[in-house]
């Protein structure tokens, strides 16, 4: 049910970031670099226990009128972070995390891939679907 | 109707006519306008073209299934050449040339007679158009998915070609495309291979014709595109498929010229599918997978493979995308199949094909290799796998440590789990307690189980073979393709089973260490004796002893001598009984006597009981010398009436001893699991036997406590009288 997924490196630049386009995307891009404070808020709040204590899902991040948005931190500090829309029935944190998890698994099979170096914005056409079928799933 | 039985090359070129009438791609059906299309553009008359629908059974039916229209293609065969029409003569007929489609170009007909299984035929190969894969940028129309699947491949044959362009009243679509085809043959002359290709473009700018004709060639060009691409790896041949260098790609592919018969094959096999590899390509992808991994079972590391298909020339993102086709188990290693699948599609990516979007089903990698790559791969090059943080390379790692904890578990030699009764039966009690003291059984839950009771006492006892029950879980764990333990892995929903828990559970766990061997006249019957006798003689010898031991605490250890030298034992005894008093001194006697006696008997019995070994151990003391046995009945003796301080310091010592004892005991055991198990069976008994021993003793205990409660008692109320 995302409006938006964006894949953030460690260095808090993008990999990805697509939108629904029906939107402004720039709104979204926004949003999601603004949420990556909250982000680093929480990782930072938490980061103190060992990296195995650390959850990596972290759950929403902020709420405004309009949307919400869900982050996620792998080991490595790749965030995932999606923007879903408020106005949808609200999904159950199961399925957020579930949404992560997928995200996360292709991701892995991008960073798999040899041709891809790390630090490249991702261009896999399978993660590309994969988040589609998650956006195209909501809207 | 009858059965109809064509020759390859008719096989082929009645798929592609089927395919190309498949308009809807239902594969079933070919729609029957494009059908009588086809008949009509095949220049035989209306009638026969009627007769002929009717006889393949089209008619009947309604729609030209698949076996109707090869049927029916092989009528207008028929009838082209001269021949009556007959459904008999369907198959009778050899020989018969292939049915010729009229486009209206000349050129075609004799393109297609002359495409058609002449291996000699390489001319017509050069001088047929290869149409570009133009279709790059024709792709997005819709009738140009009706050629792709024909088209695609490399191993596509030329007729396919022809009747797609055939039919004079093709859709304007066609037209169209072919605009677009020839244009793009204009932008990708690579796939044009020869001179005299671009004067034949020239020449049909506007026409149908050449569209498939390209597919043919793109065997030729395949084939030589990987000798170039192997030999001269970096630099030539193979530039990438550009308009710009599209001199280069021509003369590189005119020079290879000399495998037409092996293209020609190679369009004729597979034709069903087009993107099925050939044996010979087969064969050199096996070849070039050897140049980078000797092990044919083994995996090419992502690394290695980058490298190799960076030397194609190709973008890397669309080397990328052909990675993410091909590996289909995902873990960052080409194996064999996946491999011939990835080198398949660079090659045909190279000749302009597009690359799919998914993995065509020739290409996928057969099942079987999973469970291979599963297992650990002695050919898993140990080329950095950084690249995979997913399930495999911990795979392989995980089962790589199974050899060697197998080894190294020479005396378990036991991974899977053996069934246990947990009835609490007597015998089986005994037996489940010595198989849990067994430290050579690495049953994943019996140390589990053993645990509780066990892992008070036996936590000091060596031989852990811990590593055993990892082993076993690891065992299961791989089994169901699990994850490392990375969080990475595990959280990724793929079929993974997650049991990184238990090895850790499992680590907590001290297995039980093996018991103190004991005697080779041991058996179970012996310790119920043992029991019982000892049961026997303790309801009957404790008492006895008792009223006169327990006044004397402090004399306790005199009185253990006492026991050991029966002739001192009544002076001590008197000695110190003395001071309690005539009566005391009285039973003392007796009880010495009493005492004596029993003590005798029960020393007997005691000793008897020292050869079922499985209490001596309990009691801590080694089973196996007799000199030990004065030791031991001491401390029998000791337990039976109080426990004392001194017991405890000896209960201690002796029990390290024990603990000695028992751990030299399983090395003596063997590799033997039938030993093992024996005396994994043995030490449950005395586990068990000691057990009820305790509880005994304990028992006994109480009561003494109680008696000497009532003894004082009576003593209390007594010696007023003494005093007077």
């Amino acid at each position: 049910m995302a409006v938006c997924v964006a894949v953030i490196a460690k260095e808090n630049y993008p990999l990805y970031i697509r939108s629904v386009p029906t939107q402004n995307e720039l709104k979204f891009h926004y949003t999601v670099h603004t949420s990556l404070d909250v982000v680093e808020e929480k990782v930072s709040a938490v980061g103190k226990a060992l990296p195995d204590q650390r959850e990596l899902y972290l759950g929403l991040l902020y709420p405004t009128e309009d949307y919400k948005v869900y982050g996620y931190v792998t080991n490595s500090k790749v965030k995932f972070v999606i923007v879903v829309d408020s106005s949808n029935t609200s999904l159950r944190d199961n399925e957020i995390r579930s949404m992560f998890r997928k995200l996360h698994s292709s991701f892995t099979d991008v960073m798999c891939n040899p041709f891809y170096n790390p630090g490249d914005t991702i261009q896999s056409k399978s993660f590309d679907s994969i988040v589609s079928a998650m956006m195209v799933q909501s809207s | 109707m009858e059965s109809l039985t064509l020759s390859d090359v008719e096989q082929k070129y009645y798929s592609d006519l089927f395919v190309y009438c498949d308009v809807d791609n239902t594969k079933k059906v070919a729609s029957n306008g494009k059908v009588l299309d086809l008949f009509r553009a095949a220049q035989l008359s209306n009638d026969v073209v009627l007769q002929i629908t009717e006889l393949c059974g089209a008619t009947r039916l309604g729609h030209f299934g698949r076996s109707q229209f090869y049927i029916a293609l092989k009528l207008i065969a028929l009838a082209q050449s001269g021949l009556p029409l007959r459904v008999e003569s369907l198959n009778s007929v050899k020989d018969l040339p292939l049915p010729r489609f009229v486009v209206g170009k000349n050129e075609q007909e004799s393109r297609h007679t002359a495409m058609y299984p002449d291996t000699e035929n390489q001319g017509p190969y050069s001088s047929v158009i290869p149409r570009p894969p133009g279709r790059v940028p024709a792709k997005k129309l819709s009738t140009h998915e009706v050629i792709q699947p024909c088209v695609s491949a490399p191993d596509t044959t030329s007729p396919v070609v022809s009747p797609h362009q055939s039919p004079p009243t093709s859709p304007h679509a066609w037209r169209k495309h072919k605009r677009q085809a020839s244009g793009g043959a204009v932008d990708r002359p690579p796939a044009v291979a020869g001179a005299a290709w671009p004067p034949f473009r020239e020449a049909q700018p506007g026409t149908h014709s050449g569209d498939g004709m390209w597919a043919s060639h793109s065997p030729p060009p395949v084939q030589e595109s990987w000798v170039s691409f192997t030999d001269t790896p970096p630099s030539s041949t193979l530039p990438a498929v550009h308009p710009s260098s599209a001199q280069e790609s021509t003369t590189v592919r005119t020079v290879a010229s000399a495998a037409t018969t092996n293209e020609i094959q190679r369009q004729a096999s597979g034709y069903e599918d087009p993107w099925k590899i050939t044996d010979e390509q087969r064969q050199y992808y096996i070849n070039q997978f050897k140049t980078i991994q000797p092990d044919l079972t083994g995996f090419i590391p992502g690394s290695a493979a980058k490298e190799f298909f960076t030397k194609s020339k190709l973008p890397i993102l669309e080397l990328s995308h052909i990675w993410e086709l091909s590996d289909f188990d995902k873990d960052g290693a080409l194996t064999l199949d996946e491999f011939c699948a990835a080198f398949h599609l660079v090659v045909a990516r190279k000749n302009g094909y597009d690359l799919p979007e998914k993995l065509p089903e020739s290409l996928m990698p057969k099942l079987i290799d999973l469970d291979d790559s599963s297992a650990p791969e002695v050919g898993f090059s140990s080329s950095p796998v950084e690249v995979t943080p997913n399930k495999s390379p911990s795979m392989p790692s995980l089962n790589q440590n199974w050899p060697e904890l197998n080894q190294s578990n020479e005396d378990t030699a036991i991974v899977h789990p053996v069934p246990i009764r947990m009835t609490p039966s007597k015998i089986h009690m005994q037996e489940m307690e010595l198989k849990r003291t067994a430290s050579d059984h690495t049953h994943p839950t019996s140390p589990l189980m053993a645990k509780p009771p066990e892992l008070s006492e036996e936590k000091k006892l060596a031989a852990i073979k811990f590593p055993g029950s990892t082993v076993g879980d690891g065992y299961s764990s791989s089994d169901s393709f699990t994850s490392d333990q990375e969080p990475i892995s595990s959280a990724v929903t793929r079929q993974r089973s997650h049991s990184g828990t238990s090895p850790e559970g499992l680590k907590a766990v001290a297995p039980p260490p093996p018991p103190p061997r004991p005697h080779a006249s041991h058996s179970r019957s012996s310790s119920l004796d043992m029991n019982r006798n000892f049961t026997a003689v303790a309801a009957g010898g404790v008492w006895f002893t008792s009223p006169q031991q327990m006044p004397e605490q402090p004399n306790f250890a005199d009185f253990s001598q006492f026991q050991v030298f029966a002739v001192e034992q009544p002076v001590d005894d008197g000695d110190t009984h003395a001071s309690s008093g005539p009566l005391c001194s009285v039973q003392v006697e007796k009880g010495v006597d009493a005492a004596g006696a029993v003590r005798a008997t029960k020393n007997d019995t005691q000793a008897e009981e020292r050869t079922p070994a499985t209490v001596n151990s309990a009691k801590g003391s080694t089973p196996l010398a007799p000199p030990p046995k004065p030791v031991r009945r001491r401390l029998k003796s000791e337990d039976e009436l109080r426990p004392d301080v001194e017991d405890h310091p000896q209960k201690s010592s002796v029990v390290p001893g024990v603990l000695a004892t028992q751990a030299s005991i399983p090395r003596s055991i063997g590799k033997d699991k039938k030993a093992i198990q024996a005396s994994i069976r043995r030490n449950k008994e005395t586990n068990t036997v000691l057990a009820r021993l305790n509880s005994e003793l304990q028992q006994q205990l109480k009561d003494l406590l109680e008696e000497r409660i009532s003894l004082e008692v009576q003593l209390e109320q007594l010696r007023p009288f003494s005093h007077l």
